[in-house]
């Protein structure tokens, strides 16, 4: 089976008074229909790759790739209205905070609809039972009453959960979740990353989630990517993360304080120059 | 032992919100006290209130034991209580060099010596004087965070508040700066109330941790207790699944 997504050496640089700004520096992988885990810490290039990906890159940002391909399609010589079509019904994103990432002056159900009819030719009637279908799917009860209301008038996990709806409406074949719960309480974040697995498996998605929490990556992925300074450092199995062989897995891991383990101070990270290289 | 801090059935009221609601704890001198809940628990507010910035609708405050006021607080009570907020993004002045920061609680205070404190200041947190002349936004999160540290020490606090002070970084910067707020700790002799979401990060800085939510305290516990599982509430223990990481159900 061909891989649904193939990267291969990908470069963004930000050209910048300064000089250019390589954020990503070659990146090479390859997604079939699983769960792959992209972690780094802020300014690694993991979101700048899930973003390149989308074609959501700036304009003046500067991207090459001996390969970006797409179930056949060349991303990077794909027109404009190609990537148009791709994006939202066969390619789709989910952004870190819902306050942000909504239209917030339009009601959570046209959204939705409206993501739904770009897409597909369906009356309008059938678009709102749809989309009223999938706000159930991502379990908010009362989904009627939520399809009229606007973003500012629910919760960050409602409003979250209307994003992976909208997201999920047009059914893609590939889901980039970029820092999908971070902006949510740790009780509702699990009731998000549920119905996202449930929804991933069920429709057999590819999904690319980017996150810097290294542990819950590795609890909801299949395979991690450790990205650092704009490279990958490593991949892994999810399974296999205690025995990661980088240091700066490694570190990453014991970082975190956790509940049980007595440890004063805390392990710090010691970076090496040469893992940037 | 004493009490550094006290609250006792402390409510405060935004418009027709109740943000806290008869909340009472007691921090004793020298400890780390935790916060831990979601948001709108009203952990911040807690610590809000104790700085004066709430409106406290009724309950009384005391820090050292002495009774604060619902509003007013003096110089005394700032050179006494200093907090450290969330975001070291917005809580650094953008015009102003580090040393301009610095200078600024020393000036409010009337405290002599800027120079010598300044510097020390910086040491302590682990920066520098090389960053004294240095503007915020030429930081990163971590560092800025210790200046942010810094400013709250200089005028030498026995209490600091401290409002998710490393939620804003990256876990090993995270890391970082909770083994420096320890270290403070120990050479100073400080109180800490600490506010945070993260458990794993509250029962390995706190002593004592007091569970909130939707105003009100649900469980106060030890941080030993709450490792050995010894939990009465409900949602503490929701709280524990929680941050052990994501469990796929079937399969």
């Amino acid at each position: 089976m061909s891989p649904l997504l193939t990267v291969e050496d990908l470069r963004v640089s930000f050209p910048t008074r300064t000089g250019l700004v390589e954020a990503v520096r070659g990146v090479t992988f390859s997604l079939g229909r699983e769960r792959l885990g992209i972690v780094g810490e802020s300014g690694s290039g993991k979101s700048q790759t899930g973003r390149a990906i989308m074609g959501l890159t700036p304009p003046h940002a500067k991207i090459t790739a001996k390969t970006l391909n797409f179930d056949g399609i060349d991303l990077l010589k794909a027109s404009p209205a190609k990537r148009r079509d791709l994006r939202g019904d066969r390619v789709a994103m989910i952004l870190q905070d819902p306050k942000y990432s909504l239209n917030p002056v339009m009601t959570i159900g046209r959204q939705i609809v409206e993501t739904l009819r770009t897409h597909r030719k369906i009356s309008s009637s059938e678009a709102k039972e749809r989309a009223l279908a999938m706000l159930e799917a991502v379990q908010i009860r009362d989904a009627g009453r939520v399809f009229d209301l606007h973003p500012h008038e629910v919760s960050g996990g409602m409003g979250q959960r209307a994003m992976i709806a909208m997201m999920l409406i047009a059914e893609p074949e590939l889901l980039i979740a970029d820092e999908p719960t971070s902006a949510l309480d740790v009780t509702v974040q699990l009731d998000v990353l549920a119905i996202l697995d449930r929804l991933v498996a069920e429709r057999g998605m590819g999904l690319i989630f980017v996150s810097h929490d290294l542990r819950l990556v590795s609890s909801f992925c299949d395979r991690v990517i450790v990205m650092y300074a704009g490279r990958i450092v490593e991949e892994i199995a999810a399974a296999d993360l205690r025995n990661a062989r980088h240091p700066y897995t490694q570190g990453l891991l014991s970082c975190m304080p956790e509940i049980g383990q007595d440890r004063h101070p805390l392990p710090v990270l010691d970076r090496k120059p040469e893992w940037a290289l | 032992m004493s009490i550094a801090v006290s609250a006792h059935d402390v409510t405060v009221i935004y418009e027709d919100f109740k943000a806290l609601d008869g909340v009472s704890i007691a921090v004793e001198k020298g400890q780390s006290y935790g916060l831990v809940g979601e948001s709108g628990s009203g952990k911040s507010t807690l610590l809000r209130a104790i700085a004066g910035l709430a409106p406290v609708a009724s309950g009384t405050l005391e820090v050292n034991g002495r009774k604060l006021e619902p509003r007013r607080r003096d110089k005394a009570f700032y050179r006494d209580v200093q907090m450290v907020f969330q975001d070291p993004y917005g809580s650094l002045h953008p015009r102003q060099t580090i040393d301009r920061l610095l200078q600024e609680p020393l000036a409010i205070h009337g405290i002599s010596d800027a120079e010598a404190r300044i510097a020390r200041a910086l040491d302590e947190v682990g920066l520098g004087t090389g960053f004294r002349f240095r503007y915020s936004h030429q930081l990163s999160g971590g560092q800025r965070q210790r200046v942010a540290i810094a400013r709250a020490l200089i005028v030498e606090p026995s209490i600091l508040l401290l409002d998710e002070p490393t939620s804003a970084l990256d876990a090993s910067v995270q890391a970082e700066v909770l083994n420096l707020l320890e270290q403070i700790q120990r050479d100073r002799g400080l109180t800490f109330l600490m506010v945070s979401h993260d458990l794993g990060v509250v029962t390995h800085m706190c002593d004592q941790l007091a569970v909130m939510r939707s105003g009100q305290v649900v469980e106060r516990l030890s941080a030993a207790d709450l490792v050995a599982g010894r939990i009465t509430a409900d949602y503490t223990r929701n709280l524990m699944i929680a941050s052990k990481g994501f469990v796929r159900t079937e399969a």
